[in-house]
C-alpha cells in the first residue's frame, strides 16, 4: 500500500503543526443563502445562529437577487445545466460570446476571455502573453493568484515596494532593455482596501512604454462613478492593457472570471492560455446570471452608490468609537489589532454578538499586522450596520480597545 | 575595490530596496531570502543593481537564494566575479 503509516503520519504531523501554531482554517457552514442575514452552524454539529455577515465579497448584495436568480432559472431552462466540453471543442454557447461581448462594453476594452475563475486568468494570461525576453514588475502586495501567474511565466520578474511609484520608476529604468514591461498591480487591495495610483501608473507606462495589467476583482461593478473598477476611478477607461476580474464577488458571487483588454492580447490567451484551453467552460446557468447583473448594473448606479454610503457610514462609526482602522475609501474596512490571538479572540467573541467577521494574520496578512476585515455590503440595511458597531464596541470595550492607538494594543497584546 | 566598501555598498542597496519599516534593522549576517526579507521575485533587481555597479556579469546559476543569503555571502560572489573581469 503506497499509503502507508508512516506517509500518512507525515500528513498527520504537518496538519498539527498547522494546528498547534493557530493557522488551522475552519470552515463555517451556512444554511441559508448569502445575505447580509445568514444562518450560521458554528462549530460543527451546533445549533445554527442568525448572524449579521460582515465578511463577504457580496459587495452589491446580488448573490441572492431575485432577478438574477431568475436569470439563472432562464439559463438553465433554455441552455441546459452543462456542457461536457472545453471552448473550443463544443463548449462555446451563444451565450458565452454574448457575455464576452458585455463585459467588453463594460469595462471599457476591446475584447473580452471568460475564464473558469479569475484565479485561473490570472493563472493564465502572463504565460500566454510573455516570453523570456519581457518583464513583469509586480506590486509587492498583489493577490496571490496573479504570483502564481507571474511564478508559470518565462518572463524575468521583479517586483516594486507597495504603491511606491518613485520605485517603480526606477524598475522601469532598471529594466528599460527588456522587449515587453508590464506593471502589475491589484485595482483594490483586498487586504487593506486602499486603490492602486493607476493614473500614475498609466503616466509611467507611456513614459517608458510598459503594458498595466490590473486585476479588478475587488472593484468590477462598484468603484468608480457608474461601478466599471479603478480604472474608471483613477480616469483612465480605454488605458488599461489588460484587466482580469472576477464574478465571483460583487457581481452575482457565483463563479467565473476573464481576461479583458487589448484585442490581441485577448486573442493569444484564447490561443495559448492553459486554463483557458484545458478547463471546462463556464456553466450556462453562471452565464446567464452574470449577463443579468451587467444589465441591471448598466442601468442604474442605485446599488453602488447604496454601498458607498453604508461603507461611509461603517467606517465613521467604527473610527468615532476608537477603532484603529486601515485608512481608504473603498467598502474594505480592516480593523486593526495587530496580535493573531486578539484577532481570533475578537472574532468569536463578536460571533456571541451575533456578529460573523473573520480575524486575518500572517501569513495571510504580514507578521504584526493581524486584523478583522470586514466587507461592507450594499444588502446591509442601517440597522445591520448599527446592531454589527454595537457588537464591535461591546467587544471592543471587553478588550480595551477603544481609544487606543496602535503602540497601546501592541504594548498590551504584543505583536 | 576593498571588500568593507563593496559590502557596505550592498547592505546600503538592501536597506533601501527591501525594508519597509525603517526602524527594521539588518547587519552583513541577517538572513534574506531564507528570512522573509527578499522574496526569489525580488532578487532579481539586487542581481541587476550588482552587475550594473560593478560591471560583472552573473550567470543565473550562481545567482541561487543561498548564494544572495545574506550580505557577507553576496559580497563573496561579487568578488569571485570582479577578480574575473
Amino acid at each position: 500500500m503506497g499509503y502507508s503509516n508512516k506517509v500518512r503520519e507525515t500528513y498527520q504531523s504537518q496538519l498539527k503543526e498547522l494546528q498547534d501554531k493557530g493557522l488551522f482554517k475552519q470552515e463555517r457552514y451556512i444554511h441559508s443563502t448569502q445575505a447580509a442575514d445568514i444562518e450560521v452552524e458554528f462549530p460543527s454539529g451546533a445549533a445554527t445562529k442568525k448572524v449579521i455577515n460582515m465578511c463577504a465579497n457580496n459587495y452589491l448584495g446580488l448573490s441572492s437577487h431575485p432577478e438574477i436568480v431568475k436569470a439563472a432559472h432562464e439559463g438553465l431552462d433554455h441552455r441546459g445545466y452543462g456542457m461536457s466540453s472545453v471552448r473550443f471543442i463544443c463548449g462555446t454557447q451563444d451565450i458565452h460570446r454574448e457575455l464576452e461581448q458585455k463585459l467588453t462594453a463594460f469595462l471599457g476594452t476591446e475584447d473580452t476571455i471568460l475564464f473558469p475563475s479569475c484565479m485561473d486568468a490570472n493563472a493564465g494570461v502572463f504565460e500566454a502573453i510573455l516570453t523570456k525576453d519581457d518583464v513583469m514588475i509586480s506590486d509587492r502586495l498583489v493577490h496571490a493568484s496573479l504570483i502564481d501567474g507571474i511564478r508559470l511565466c518565462s518572463a524575468v520578474q521583479d517586483t516594486f515596494k507597495h504603491s511606491d511609484m518613485e520605485h517603480l520608476e526606477s524598475k522601469l529604468q532598471l529594466h528599460s532593455d527588456k522587449r515587453n514591461k508590464v506593471i502589475i498591480t491589484d485595482g483594490v487591495y483586498s487586504m487593506d482596501g486602499d486603490c492602486a495610483k493607476l493614473d500614475e501608473m498609466v503616466a509611467l507606462g507611456e513614459k517608458y512604454d510598459a503594458m498595466i495589467i490590473v486585476d479588478e476583482s475587488h472593484s468590477s461593478g462598484f468603484i468608480g462613478k457608474t461601478g466599471r473598477g479603478t480604472h474608471e476611478k483613477c480616469g483612465v477607461v480605454g488605458k488599461i492593457d489588460i484587466i482580469t476580474t472576477t464574478f465571483g464577488k460583487a457581481l452575482g458571487g457565483a463563479s467565473g472570471g476573464c481576461v479583458s483588454g487589448r484585442k490581441e492580447l485577448v486573442e493569444m490567451c484564447r490561443q495559448k492560455a492553459r486554463p483557458y484551453l484545458f478547463s471546462n467552460t463556464i456553466a450556462p446557468v453562471v452565464v446567464s446570471g452574470v449577463i443579468k447583473v451587467l444589465e441591471i448594473l448598466s442601468k442604474s448606479t442605485e446599488r453602488r452608490d447604496k454601498l458607498e454610503k453604508n461603507a461611509n457610514y461603517w467606517r465613521k462609526g467604527l473610527t468615532e468609537a476608537g477603532f484603529v482602522l486601515k485608512e481608504g475609501d473603498t467598502p474594505i474596512v480592516p480593523v486593526m489589532l495587530f496580535n493573531a490571538k486578539l484577532a481570533q479572540d475578537f472574532s468569536k467573541a463578536l460571533f456571541e454578538e451575533g456578529v460573523y467577521a473573520i480575524g486575518f494574520f500572517f501569513p495571510v496578512v504580514p507578521n504584526s499586522q493581524a486584523r478583522l476585515r470586514t466587507q461592507i455590503s450594499a444588502g446591509h440595511e442601517i440597522h445591520h450596520l448599527d446592531k454589527a458597531l454595537e457588537a464591535f464596541i461591546k467587544v471592543g470595550k471587553k478588550f480595551e480597545l477603544l481609544g487606543k492607538t496602535k503602540q497601546e494594543i501592541i504594548e498590551k497584546y504584543g505583536m | 575595490m576593498n571588500r568593507d566598501e563593496i559590502k557596505d555598498i550592498v547592505l546600503e542597496y538592501v536597506i533601501g530596496e527591501y525594508l519597509e519599516d525603517e526602524n527594521d534593522e539588518i547587519t552583513y549576517d541577517t538572513p534574506l531570502i531564507s528570512g522573509g526579507i527578499v522574496d526569489s521575485f525580488s532578487m532579481v533587481s539586487l542581481k541587476r543593481f550588482l552587475e550594473n555597479k560593478y560591471n560583472i556579469s552573473i550567470p543565473d546559476e550562481k545567482a541561487s537564494p543561498e548564494a544572495f543569503d545574506n550580505v557577507n555571502k553576496i559580497t563573496d560572489l561579487v568578488i569571485e566575479f570582479v577578480g574575473k573581469s
